[in-house]
Order: structure tokens, then sequence, then C-alpha cells
């Protein structure tokens, strides 16, 4: 018996090979957009090998945190090379799955029936986004503390739950060692976890599903998944690593000055670029709005606006009938607009 | 001398001998009720008492002047209860001396204030001239102000901290006033420019001397030859220290030199600058060095121990600043340059000592320190260099296979057709 037949007698892994086979992938205009997920798998497999590795020097405590993570970089043989891959891969990978986010919503993906990825993927972003909020504080430098400390905050407006919420994430009232040992144990711990499944789930429902192609666009042809489509995918994933590994070189990230929290907040204080948009939409309203406080206003806003970017495929009823809605382009026209306005004029505004 | 001794002792027994006119509890006070409805310089008394730091601590108008506030219109003006009205300059003193040098009666109100000021006034100039019956020189409301009199701590009274340099200027920077007297009035334009002055004045620097701290407050005379040194030593200690150990001790004595200002000079003292030493533009060694000599040779070595020190440090620093802008974790060696930078100040107080070998002893931890520091930023350029060309085999690498895979899937396509 050779090894093949022996571990598939037990693995039944030529299954998956027949499927690999079969798979095609369609070939039209927009078939770039394909690359997308890949690209944020393959940032997030780095997230995970780097942050095993950081994982073992780093110590979630208000007085060891910032030392770990300086032993890391300055003693650690590759430590600063592993760290700085790990904050660039993880900013990247925020902006993937916003591209990957915006590919599948204008090529109306989401459509019958795959309805289930694309709430799945919408609960993805916001794995994402919550580890970078997470991971941001983990150094415990002045920037991440303080920036910590106005994002929690602005959770205390929340209608109703805010206050329990703002205690819920900091450990009790006030940005402390207790927080940092919280977002530490989401960051490394709840989310991997919650990753793990829903990532799980998101790639068999692509598998089940196959890649979908636009309204738009009836292709002719097809291509075998494996091996071109994947090789495909494995250059440019190839490409990427090489990218990363020049970023990480040539402007390794910065860990800043210790976090003081008896000291005042440095001026110019701002949340990392991905949750830019909210924090100046929510500093440009007025402090009231028809009596309510406008910051609670905005919120609200911001939190119909993440359900109804879960619910799209719901509330899309063309797409149902093979129909592409101009009303539902424009609407996701307007929001990537608002989104990079407010996120570029929270970039050159002065706090 | 011993005349002199006797004749203030007598006159603060006679002044103790008086009971002060304590009128704290006066139920009525017409004093402020009438005077408030006058006009002019009549009415100021009752404006300024609601600030006044007698008012405060529950002293009345008849507390000092005297009177029966119980009666009203001319009739509180009673000589027979104590009415003395508004004391002359020459008895200005004096009146406020009744209470002030009395530490059972202060101690009931301020324990914490001394009562020497009198004592201390009569050996000042300004009290020796007051004896002698010149009635211009400065009395106590000449610096304290008269109704209101406020506390010291109070930052509006003429004597808080920040407001004496320039209570002190308004008669010594009066040429007129100053005239008859022959002493200068450029003081205080000097103190402003001064490393004092700018401290005080322009950086709030409560710490940093007013005129009163070398003259003296009530007591207020020039220091004099042989005291300037002993004034500036209580800051400077361990300058006064290092300088009587010094050849410059001995030299300066005999010539009759005033010590510290023969180089940093009396009201314009600028912050001391390297250039004070040696023997190039700025050096205050020259003055009496002839170029040449052993002196100014010793200057000019203590000077290039200084500066070594300092071209060790730079050139740590601009290594350690490109290392850092590179993304280089050098924070150890800021450790370093501090240790250097102190040792630094530390020999700029040496040089006081005039010693080259003690100088050179001073210098030589900042040298190793600042070494350390350029060893560290050297280290760390290096990993910069190797970090990249690292980057440069992994890059190469990538695009191998990355090019590598490009042909193969060609290959495959090629094949597909």
């Amino acid at each position: 018996m050779s090894v093949r037949s022996w571990f598939d007698e037990r693995v039944r892994y030529r299954g998956a090979e027949d499927f690999l086979h079969e798979k095609e992938v369609p070939v039209h205009r927009y078939a770039v957009t394909y690359y997308t997920g890949g690209i944020t798998l393959f940032f997030f497999l780095i997230q995970v090998v780097t942050g095993l590795l950081l994982l073992m020097y780093y110590r979630p405590t208000s007085d060891g945190a910032y030392e770990s993570v300086r032993l890391i970089i300055s003693k650690v043989r590759f430590g600063w090379l592993v760290r700085s891959i790990h904050a660039w891969s993880g900013n990247l990978m925020v902006l993937a799955v916003w591209l990957h986010l915006a590919a599948t919503f204008f090529g109306k993906a989401y459509r019958r029936p795959r309805e289930l990825t694309w709430v799945s993927g919408a609960v993805l972003l916001g794995i994402t986004v919550t580890f970078g909020f997470t991971g941001y504080l983990l150094p415990w430098n002045t920037l991440s503390y303080f920036a910590t400390k106005v994002g929690t905050q602005i959770t205390g407006n929340v209608p109703v739950v805010g206050k329990a919420l703002l205690v819920f994430l900091r450990g009790g009232e006030d940005v402390t060692e207790a927080t940092l040992t919280r977002f530490f144990g989401i960051h490394v711990a709840i989310l991997p976890a919650l990753t793990t499944l829903i990532l799980g789930l998101h790639l068999l429902l692509v598998q089940i599903h196959g890649m979908s192609k636009p309204i738009s666009v009836q292709p002719r042809t097809s291509e075998p998944f494996y091996p071109q489509f994947m090789l495909r995918d494995f250059i440019v994933w190839v490409i990427l690593l090489g990218a990363v590994a020049a970023l990480a070189t040539l402007l390794p990230w910065p860990l800043g000055e210790k976090a003081d929290p008896l000291a005042s907040a440095p001026a110019g204080i701002k949340p990392e670029w991905y949750f830019l948009f909210m924090y100046q939409a929510l500093r440009m309203l007025p402090s009231h709005i028809n009596g309510l406080e406008g910051e609670m206003v905005g919120i609200a806003a911001f939190a119909l606006g993440g359900l109804i970017l879960l619910l799209v495929p719901f509330l899309d009823i063309w797409s149902r009938q093979e129909r592409s809605s101009r009303i539902v382009a424009l609407i996701g026209i307007l929001a990537l607009a608002f989104i990079v306005t407010m996120t570029v004029l929270g970039l050159v505004a002065r706090f | 001398m011993a005349r002199k001794l006797r004749a203030v002792l007598i006159a603060l027994l006679l002044l103790a001998s008086m009971a002060p006119m304590v009128v704290a509890q006066v139920t009525t006070d017409s004093c402020t009720s009438c005077h408030q409805n006058l006009e002019g310089r009549l009415a100021k008394p009752a404006e300024g008492m609601a600030d006044d730091a007698h008012a405060k601590r529950g002293l009345r108008c008849a507390s000092c002047h005297g009177g029966n506030p119980e009666r009203t219109g001319m009739d509180a003006h009673d000589r027979r209860a104590g009415y003395v009205g508004a004391p002359s300059a020459k008895d200005v003193p004096k009146f406020c001396a009744r209470c002030h040098l009395n530490p059972e009666f202060m101690r009931r109100y301020n324990p914490r204030l001394p009562t020497d000021q009198y004592a201390r006034f009569l050996t000042s100039v300004h009290g020796k001239r007051l004896a002698q019956g010149d009635t211009a020189v400065a009395t106590c409301t000449s610096c304290h102000g008269v109704h209101p009199v406020r506390s010291t701590g109070d930052t509006r009274s003429p004597v808080f901290g920040q407001n004496v340099p320039a209570t002190c200027a308004r008669c010594h920077a009066d040429v007129s006033r100053m005239k008859p007297y022959g002493i200068p009035t450029t003081q205080y334009a000097e103190y402003q420019q001064s490393v004092h002055g700018e401290a005080l004045l322009k950086r709030g620097n409560r710490r940093a001397p007013a005129c009163n701290d070398c003259h003296g407050n009530h007591g207020a005379a020039p220091p004099g030859v042989t005291s300037v040194a002993n004034v500036c030593a209580q800051c400077h200690s361990a300058a006064r220290d290092l300088f009587v150990k010094s050849p410059h001790k001995k030299a300066f004595d005999t010539l009759g030199m005033a010590e510290c200002t023969v180089c940093h000079g009396t009201h314009k003292i600028e912050f001391p600058a390297d250039a004070m030493i040696g023997t190039g533009a700025g050096s205050v060694c020259t003055q009496c060095h002839p170029a040449e000599s052993a002196g100014s040779a010793a200057a000019g070595q203590m000077r290039a121990s200084l500066e070594q020190v300092k071209t060790v440090i730079a050139n740590a620093e601009s290594m350690l600043a490109q290392a850092s802008s590179a993304g280089m974790d050098v924070t150890d060696a800021q450790l370093d340059i501090n240790g250097a930078k102190t040792a630094l100040i530390l020999a700029r107080a040496v040089t006081h000592a005039s010693s080259v070998s003690e100088v050179q002893k001073a210098t030589a931890p900042g040298v190793a320190e600042a070494g350390k520091a350029q060893k560290i930023g050297e280290a760390a350029l290096a990993e910069l260099g190797f970090r990249r060309r690292g980057l440069s085999v992994t890059v190469a690498i990538i695009a191998f296979v990355a090019v590598t895979l490009w042909l193969k899937l060609r290959q495959l396509e090629r094949e597909a057709r």
C-alpha cells in the first residue's frame, strides 16, 4: 500500500483533491476582485504566526507591557521584524477587509444563495476592527493609552447601555491594567476563537457556492481553481510578503513613549485610521440634535449603519431577481465617499 | 560702634515698653463710615481697608491710629484716647514697630512673622539715613504700601517676590531721586536682562533671587567686597566651596576683589557660557591673565576639556538621531547621554576650582558615558545596515519565487490551451 493510499484510507483527502480539481473560477473583467478575499486571508495568517511569536515575550501588565515590547524590538533576535510585520500586516488586513467588502458589495456577491456568506463576512469585518482596537492598547504607550481612553469613552455615550458597556470594556471606570489584561484576553483568545469559527463557516460557504459573478457579467469562460487560480493567488501572496517585509524593515512600527496614566493627554490624539471616519463625524456633530446629545445620536446612526450593512442581502430586494439596483449602488457610493471624506478630514484635522 | 549699639538697644527697649495699641474688638467703627464719605486723599484709607492684611485679622483703623471709633465726626480724633493720625515719614518705622517688634503681640496674629524688622531697618542704609534726618529714604510704607498693606504672599503686594524688583526700581531707577546719593540707576534694567531677572520676571520662577535676596529686606545694604561671595553662596554653595579651594581665593583677597562678581558681574549676571573660560572671545580669564601666561594656558586647557565632552556628546547624539529616525530603538543610549551631560554640568562647576587636573577629572566620566552612547549608536547603525542587506536578499528570493510561479503558471496555461 502506498503512503498516499494509506493516508487516503484514513483521512479521505482525495475527496478534497477531487473538489479542487473540479472547482472553476469565472473569467471576466472584474475577476481581479476575487483576489481580495485571499489577500485578507493571507494577512490573517501572518497575524496568527507573528502573534504567536510575540506571545512568547509579551507581558500584559501595566508595568511590564511596554518594557516587554521594547525587549522584543531591541533584544529578541528578529523580534523587531516580527513586531513590525504584525503591526503593518494588521493594518493592511483591515484595508484588505474593506476592499473585499467593497468588491463584494458592488459585485452584488451577497445575492441568493450567498446571504449567509455576506453576513459571516460582515461579522468578520467587525471582528477584524475589534482585533485592531484591542491590539492597539497592548504596547501600553502614550498614544495607545489615550486613544483607548477616548475610544472607550465614546462607547459610554451609547444610549441606555453606554455606562455598562464602558465599565465592561475598561474593566472599571478608567483605563487601567484591568483594561489591558481584558483587551489582551479578547485579542489573543476570544477573537481568535470566534474568527476560527466564523472564518471557517465563511470559507466553507464560499466553497459550497463557488465564486459569484457580477449580474452584468456573462462570462463565456472559466478556469480551474487548481492549480491556475491558486498559483495566481500564491504569486500575489508572495509579492505581498515582500511588500510587508519591506515596510517592516524600512518603516519600522514606532513604539513611542510609555503611557503615563497620571499625565494629561497629549495634543493631537487620534484613533487608528480605520476608526477615524467615525471619530471625525462624531466631532463634527453639534452638541445637541433635537434635544438629544449629538454624540449619542451619531453613535445610534453608526449602529444603524452597521445593522444595515449586516442585512444588505435581505434589504436589496432587486438582487434577488438578478437585477442591479442603481439606488443600492448609489447608497454604497455615498457611504464610501462619506468614509473616505471623513477619514481624510480626520487625517488633516488638528485636534 | 558701642555707642551706636547702645542707642539702638535703648530705642528698642523704649519701643518694647510702649504697650501696643490693641483695639481689636471694636464694636462700632466710625472711621471708615466717615472717611468713605469724604473725597480725595481722605477717602483713600477707607477704600483700601477691605484688602488690608491688618483689617483681615480683625484690626481696625484705631488699632494703629488711636482715637475713639465709637464716637463720630472729629470727636473720634480724641487725643486722650491716643489719636495720632498719619505719622510723618520719619516716624513711620517706629509707628509700625510698636506692634511688629513685639513677639508676644505678633504671635496672636501671625506667629511666623519675624519681629526683627525694625532692628534690621536701623542697620540698613535707609534706616541710617533716616536717623540722620533724610526723610526721602524708603521706610516701611514705601515698600509695603499703605491702606491697604497687603500680605507679602499676596501677588498684588509690592513686596511679593516677583514685584520686588519693580518696587525697588521705583526709587532706584529714578535718576533725579538718586542724584543726591550719587549711586547708579541702571540696576533694574540690568537685572531684567540677567539670568536671575529672566527666571523671576519672565519665567515666573519664584526661586530666582530678587533684589532683597542679595541685599537683604529690612536691613537693605550693598553686600560689599567682603561679603558678596557669601551672598551668592546662599544658592551657589557648590561653586563657592570650589572657589575657596582655588588659587583665586587668596589672590582676590589680597587684591581686594569681590570674588564672584569679578567674572559674573553684579546685576546683569548673564547665563554662564563656556566662552567665559579660556582665551577666546567672551573669556573673563583674559581680564587678568595675559596671553602666554600660565593662567591663560590653564584657562585654555580647562576650556579644551569642556569642549571635548561637548564634541563627544554632539557626535553621539547625531549618530543616535540618525539611528532613531531610521526606526532603531536607541533608548538605552539616552541614559548614557544624560550621564555625560550631567558630568559636563559638574565639570563646568569644577572650573570654579581653577584646577586643570580637577576639571579633566570631572570631564573624564562625561567622555566615557558619551562614548558608550556612541557605541550604541554605531551598533544600531550597523544593525540597520544588516537589516537592509537582509531585506535586499529577501526581496531577491521573493522575486525569484514569484517569477518561478509565474513561469509555471504560463506553462500550465499553454498546456491547457
